[in-house]
């Protein structure tokens, strides 16, 4: 048995952190959070550059041609990092639903230009409140035009193109959906920003009159690949919240040595240890959890749908549960603006509803459990 | 990444399976998979024989103690082995239970303190389950601080004098050997003072009583010394060093990896699977799925660690510390599954007989077992201070013992 990542790719995630620390640190990660700009554009070309945005697209569309364990690894480090940039967006929502679901020329046509950083990527499904769901997609698509609103949008302001789901049958069944490809730059949408929890993750509302839009996939067969695409994204995205938490964990573990209070380091208390103790717990469970949906992942295992719900409900709490007792570990101080903890804070709550929140999450699993067993 | 075994672990891996399904006692296969926390039982057999003859079989075809050296009645395998074997042997592991404080952590001491000769004598009965040993640490006074234990060995001629109480001793009332740690200086500090050695649990003077559990069960017992004697022979470590001989005992913990904890979920589930509620089915219950879906993703995530550390043996590395999360996630998850059960049942969750309860009150025993779970072996406050201390490099708690020779520290919290 080798149920852990290999040495080369161990190697990629060291050089990964190494790229990272150096290239975003904290200060980095504030300029967005600031409003200074709306992602970090030199560390996305630095990203295209090292050959992580496109480590898992096959070497025939422009990418590394590596896979996805590699990719989990890299996730794993942009979480830990905070990476201000649509890295979530557009290697695995954009991306992957490319990779599954379209022809080839679509695939000459945007996984090169994802892997060299000149496109940004995103997927357009929510319209408003709720999670994923058929029955909650009104916009239509009639002779290749689309109608209607979505929101939130990831990255949505500062996407190129986006995968957008969009109701071609008359009811409310999966088959009445089907996947688009749209330029957002082209007539007829409109993208306006949203304010949200975490501006380093910025979101949006696009409205599209009339908007070209080019089929991805076959009709009526789009929830199906959005379903498959939210599992790989529920994966890779719980490396990123296994990655936040482990950093969370540490600055909370960090402090708790330098800060004395009652003539202690606060971490010789045992209500501080404990606390300490319980978030090493929660992010362990989470590794482990995602170690499982990465191989899932990797292998396009059956077992993907089942582990791909537990890594991303293990994770999502995981990260909200480390993020918010390190600002708790730092008392007042983490409360302030100045220190990092409520960074991480707003990244934890942010990305936990993002998929679709634990509620859908916990559904789907048992869903699938139970599925395994009749089977 | 992948699941799969070595060569070597394949050919293992093979030949356990194939001596297994040839050797074990499959009348009881369907009893020991259904056996959950509070309740391993055999219909019209005694659990005690039935175990003792599974081990003297496997020690017989050498599958007994697989990582214990040849010499003391082991195999020498590697640690992966040992756990390919404990997969391999599935549910008849749970016959394994009454020897694995024997196993897991008398033995490994008498390997690394015994004489030669006492070695070659009682390790191999050991291995092979005709004698059964205990670990007598614990006392009325000293539970999570056991260096705080008063029971006294006096030297008097060739032989020591022991004198006072253990408790919660696993299986007492059923074992040959124990391991038996003492105070032989009350004028030094606690630590300082203490020394190991083993004896015979048929010794003039020692008497096991077992205790009523708060589940009313009795799995443990208290162990009481009268003026018993042992021989210096059989001291473990130097006189005085027994703090750091039992550290080897608690130490081999290690040996716990692969083994699988109970957490109750894979029973929770089965029960919801069938459970039907007022407006039907309890697995289509939101609520219901909720809280599954929570402590599936604990009992998968402990699963998945265990298999890091597997595959860090495989590979000849040391596991992580990741491993030391299980008892502490798994004893308060097994409570909390058996709270939610009785929920679900409504009014007739009380209910407690074979006949009238839920299947067969599983749940039920389940409850009034699992408060032991976060106690033995280390409470969950102690398990979060190892966790803290020994993973994330936290400081020790403050010990305001720890100097202080122990007939001066006080022994009373209100005076």
């Amino acid at each position: 048995m080798n149920f852990d990542f290999s040495d080369e790719q161990k190697q990629m995630r060291d050089e990964a952190r190494k790229f990272l620390s150096e290239q975003c640190p904290p200060k980095a990660v504030r300029a967005v959070l600031d409003g200074k700009a709306a992602y970090d554009k030199s560390l996305w070309k630095g990203l295209a550059e090292m050959g992580f945005l496109g480590v898992a697209i096959p070497e025939k569309f422009g990418g590394a041609g590596a896979g996805h364990l590699e990719l989990c690894v890299i996730a794993e480090e942009m979480g830990r990092a905070l990476a201000p940039v649509p890295f979530s967006s557009t290697v695995y929502l954009a991306a992957e639903a490319i990779l599954i679901a379209g022809s080839d020329a679509q695939k000459q046509k945007w996984l090169p230009k994802i892997a060299s950083g000149e496109a940004i990527g995103t997927l357009a499904l929510f319209e408003g409140k709720g999670n994923p769901s058929p029955k909650a997609i009104k916009l239509t698509a009639n002779g290749g035009a689309l109608n209607g609103v979505k929101k939130p949008v990831p990255d949505g302001a500062i996407a190129d193109f986006a995968v957008v789901a969009a109701r071609t049958g008359s009811g409310s069944r999966e088959s009445d959906i089907s996947l688009f490809i749209v330029d957002l730059k082209a007539e007829g949408v409109e993208v306006k920003e949203l304010t949200n929890i975490d501006p380093t993750r910025g979101q949006a509302e696009i409205t599209f009159k009339d908007a070209k839009a080019e089929p991805l996939g076959a009709a009526g067969e789009g929830w199906g690949v959005i379903t498959q695409v939210l599992d790989r994204a529920a994966v890779l995205m719980a490396f990123e919240q296994v990655g936040g938490a482990d950093r969370a964990l540490e600055m909370g573990r960090d402090y708790a040595l330098d800060r004395i209070a009652f003539g202690r380091p606060i971490g010789s208390f045992q209500a501080v240890k404990h606390m300490l103790a319980d978030m090493y717990v929660s992010a362990t469970l989470a590794r482990s959890n995602s170690y499982y949906g990465a191989w899932a992942l990797s292998t396009n295992a059956g077992e993907l749908p089942e582990a791909a719900a537990a890594a991303r409900i293990s994770a999502t709490q995981a990260f909200q549960h480390c993020a918010k007792n390190n600002i708790q570990v730092h008392g007042g101080m983490g409360f302030t603006w100045e220190f990092d903890c409520h960074m991480y804070y707003r990244r934890a709550n942010a990305v936990a509803v993002g998929l679709g929140s634990l509620s859908y999450w916990e559904d789907a699993l048992i869903d699938r459990m139970r599925k395994k067993n009749a089977a | 990444m992948n699941f799969d075994d070595t060569p070597q672990e394949a050919a293992f891996r093979a030949e356990a399976k194939a001596w297994i399904a040839a050797n074990a006692p499959k009348q009881y296969e369907d009893e020991l998979r259904k056996a959950s926390l509070g309740r391993v039982q055999l219909k019209g057999a005694n659990i005690l024989e039935v175990a003792k003859a599974w081990q003297k079989r496997k020690a017989d075809a050498g599958w007994a103690c697989l990582h214990w050296p040849k010499e003391y009645g082991g195999r020498g395998s590697s640690p992966i082995e040992r756990v390919i074997w404990q997969q391999e042997e599935g549910p008849f592991g749970q016959l394994s239970r009454m020897f694995i404080i024997g196993h897991g952590m008398c033995g490994p001491t008498m390997m690394a303190f015994a004489r030669e000769e006492h070695k070659r004598t009682f390790l191999p009965p050991l291995a092979s389950g005709e004698k059964v040993w205990c670990q007598l640490f614990s006392e009325p006074a000293g539970g999570s601080d056991v260096a705080g234990l008063r029971t006294r060995a006096e030297k008097d001629g060739d032989d020591w004098v022991i004198n006072g109480q253990k408790i919660w001793t696993s299986g007492a009332h059923y074992s040959d050997y124990g391991i038996l740690l003492t105070r032989t200086d009350p004028t030094v500090p606690k630590h300082k003072g203490l020394t190991m050695f083993f004896l015979d649990m048929k010794s003039p003077g020692v008497e096991v009583r077992p205790i009523k559990q708060a589940s009313g069960a009795s799995d443990f017992n208290e162990v009481y010394f009268t003026n018993v004697r042992i021989p210096d022979h059989q001291r473990l470590g130097e006189v005085g060093d027994g703090w750091n001989v039992s550290l080897t005992t608690l130490m081999n913990e290690r040996s716990a990896i692969g083994a699988a904890v109970s957490t109750g979920f894979p029973e929770l589930f089965e029960y919801c699977s069938s459970l039907m509620l007022e407006d039907g089915p309890a697995i289509e219950d939101r609520a219901v799925r909720s809280k599954l879906a929570n402590w599936a993703v604990k009992a998968s995530g402990l699963k998945y660690t265990s298999m890091r550390a597997i595959s860090a043996l495989s590979k000849g590395e040391r596991p992580g510390p990741e491993n030391s999360i299980g008892k502490l996630v798994a004893g308060s998850m097994i409570q909390d599954v058996a709270t939610y059960a009785l929920d679900l049942q409504g009014a007739a969750g009380g209910l407690n007989g074979p006949e009238e309860a839920e299947v067969a009150g599983k749940f039920q025993a389940m409850l009034l077992r699992a408060p032991g779970t976060r106690v033995e072996g280390g409470t969950d406050e102690i398990m979060r201070n190892i966790i803290a201390e020994r993973v994330l490099g936290l400081p020790g708690d403050i010990r305001v013992d720890k100097d202080v020779p122990f007939n001066k520290i006080p022994t009373k919290g209100r005076s």
